[in-house]
């Protein structure tokens, strides 16, 4: 059987079970948010029944429930998450359409930054196992893993915005400056985490068998690290990239409200504290589905990458 | 005769050797975990914090939401008592900080049986009836795994009001998964264990296996696993008590702390810097706690 058609069926089949995971999503959401005590047309003053029967009406909250739920599902299906409750004239779809790219772009970066830093710095810890270079990387690796990207970030802005005055505190509007903090602040656990592994799996790499006749040929050590150590190295990591990115979600969530940064995170905690039923459930839904797809890539990528795997099923 | 004086010799000197104490694996990784510089440093500071969070709350003159109009926003000052200094309303940020350590703590701790005791049964009962039931019970986690948790979390938050029961159930209930899997795994290997199979041809039942015989085994395996999530829980509490979703005023944790010293930050940063300081040793003390214990307990991994 030839890798690709390996790959190809195991795609397939994982490709298959995406299916019960996304139904499943959209259905603890729809109930979860719908059991809610409190709804959203719930103001100071109470409105008059027969607007308060309209606006259920315009919004399909009159009819019963399990209508209610497969409407939902069809439109999901169409990739249409409803208009807003709470920012009347927009819909889910455009906040998402304007929110997303902001948020792709902070996280992009911040995954690039912590495969280049990380990487590096775990192979470096490795090849200085147990002495001062490796226990200081591993040190600042733990630091931040235990470091909260909230308490990160205002500590960044407190030293490198108000009291040194080099980068801007926040704020989306500006030259690429505006980046340098929240994309920093996001980055440092995935870094750290990254550093871990890598360092890990290289000394486990570095003392097996064929590196160790790799060596023994006379082959340079740059060569034998770069060439043949690296990529069964990374396997750790890049089956770790899903986690990771999950990680970047959520992360920004907090990273785009301290540095007020007009992304997804943000509507969704402003959605979320309004009861915007259909924004919290479109965002849950959208992440949660971008979630599973960037599983599956990195589940496809890691069957590509060790033979092991890819032949072990055929 | 001189032979067989000799055979009784070796003989009693074979019992006596039998009175040195063998070392148990459990002593075996004590020792190493005794050596372990980092963890047995990381154990004492955190038995420190435990015991100042416990008790310094009650020693303090000041009370938590008490308000102290004479020194409002005061830095951190011997004379006036405030050692920590005091937030803009004038409450004391030592006792508030240790209050919110009492509440990170038992957050931390609660939320982690919850998973401990979800996932060990999930696990073991899947791993050691195996077949079609494991199948279904783990496709199940895998499903669940995949979801968007931290947005649960927030969605469940939201949904039923913040209450700090309600903090426990939805940290627990969603960090089980890994516990579950990692239990299951360990169960595989157990349930083929010969005292296994003596327990069942001694009659015992399936469950009565699980409780006795399977899960003391996983102790080891579970103790790393539960002082690595200690501190991805108290992260999770604190995370969204930063977002103004945790625990409600006038309680408050070193997540609620840490949001309302980023505030005020710029005036008065010593409401942001004592809080945030206790939660980062915490959160560090216990990952090397548990890594010190994943070396001790797993000597494989040496290299």
């Amino acid at each position: 059987m030839s890798a690709e058609t390996g790959v190809m069926r195991h795609a397939g089949r994982r490709l298959l079970g995406l299916v019960p995971t996304l139904l499943i999503l959209i259905t603890i959401v729809f109930f979860m948010m719908r059991v809610a005590p409190g709804g959203p047309f719930d103001a100071e003053k109470a409105l008059p029944p027969d607007i308060q029967a309209n606006l259920e009406a315009r919004y399909h909250l009159d009819e019963p429930l399990i209508q209610q739920y497969f409407r939902y599902l069809g439109q999901v299906l169409r990739f249409d998450f409803g208009p807003s409750f709470q920012y009347r004239d927009w819909t889910v779809n455009e906040l998402i359409a304007q929110g997303f790219p902001v948020s792709l772009t902070i996280g992009g970066l911040a995954l690039v930054l912590s495969l280049l830093v990380g990487v590096s710095v775990g192979v470096l810890a490795a090849l200085r196992q147990n002495r001062p270079t490796d226990y200081t990387v591993m040190g600042f690796a733990m630091l931040g893993i235990s470091i909260p990207n909230f308490v990160v970030a205002p500590v960044l802005i407190l030293l490198l915005a108000v009291y040194a005055g080099w980068l801007p505190a926040g704020g989306w509007e500006g030259g690429w400056t505006r980046l340098v903090l929240p994309v920093i602040t996001l980055a440092l656990p995935v870094i750290a985490y990254i550093a871990r592994l890598t360092r890990g799996s290289m000394i486990e790499v570095l003392h097996s068998n064929f590196i160790r006749a790799a060596r023994a040929k006379g082959l340079p050590g740059r060569q034998v690290i770069f060439g043949y150590a690296l990529k069964p190295a990374l396997l750790p990591v890049v089956s770790w990239l899903g986690p990771a990115a999950a990680g970047l979600v959520t992360g920004s969530v907090v990273v785009e409200r301290i540095f007020a940064i007009p992304g997804l995170g943000s509507y969704f905690v402003q959605g979320a504290l309004n009861r915007d039923y259909t924004l919290v459930m479109g965002v849950v839904v959208f992440y949660g589905f971008l979630i599973i797809v960037l599983n599956f890539i990195v589940d496809l990528l890691y069957v590509w990458m060790n033979p092991r795997v890819r032949y072990g099923e055929g | 005769m001189a032979k067989a004086e000799h055979t009784a010799d070796a003989f009693e000197a074979a019992l006596t050797l039998g009175d040195v104490k063998g070392r148990s694996p459990w002593e075996d990784a004590w020792h190493r975990l005794l050596k372990n510089r980092a963890a047995v440093t990381a154990a004492i500071v955190m038995a420190v914090m435990i015991v100042a969070v416990v008790v310094g709350p009650w020693l303090s003159p000041w009370d938590m939401d008490y308000t102290d109009w004479d020194h409002t926003a005061s830095p951190p000052s011997w004379a006036n008592g405030h050692w920590f200094g005091t937030d803009a309303v004038g409450r004391d940020i030592l006792v508030r900080t240790l209050q919110g350590g009492r509440i990170s703590l038992l957050v931390g701790l609660v939320a982690t049986l919850v998973s401990l005791v979800i996932g060990v049964t999930y696990g073991a009962v899947a791993g050691f009836y195996g077949g079609a039931a494991d199948r279904l019970m783990m496709r199940a986690v895998d499903i669940i795994y995949a979801l968007p948790f931290m947005f649960f979390v927030i969605l469940l938050m939201v949904v039923f009001g913040r209450h700090i029961i309600l903090i426990f159930v939805a940290v627990g209930a969603v960090n089980w998964l890994d516990m579950a899997r990692i239990v299951r795994g360990q169960t595989l290997s157990l349930k083929r264990m010969e005292f296994v199979e003596a327990a069942r041809a001694c009659g015992v039942q399936g469950p009565d296996i699980i409780r006795r015989h399977i899960i003391p085994n996983l102790l080891g395996v579970v103790m790393v696993y539960v002082t690595l999530t200690i501190p991805q829980v108290i992260l999770v509490e604190s995370f969204l008590s930063f977002l103004g979703l945790g625990v409600q005023e006038p309680m408050s944790s070193w997540g609620g702390l840490v949001a309302d010293g980023a505030q005020d930050m710029e005036t008065a940063p010593w409401t942001l810097v004592f809080p945030a300081f206790f939660l980062v040793v915490t959160l560090y003390c216990f990952n090397f706690i548990g890594d010190g214990l994943r070396d001790a307990l797993d000597p494989k991994d040496r290299l």
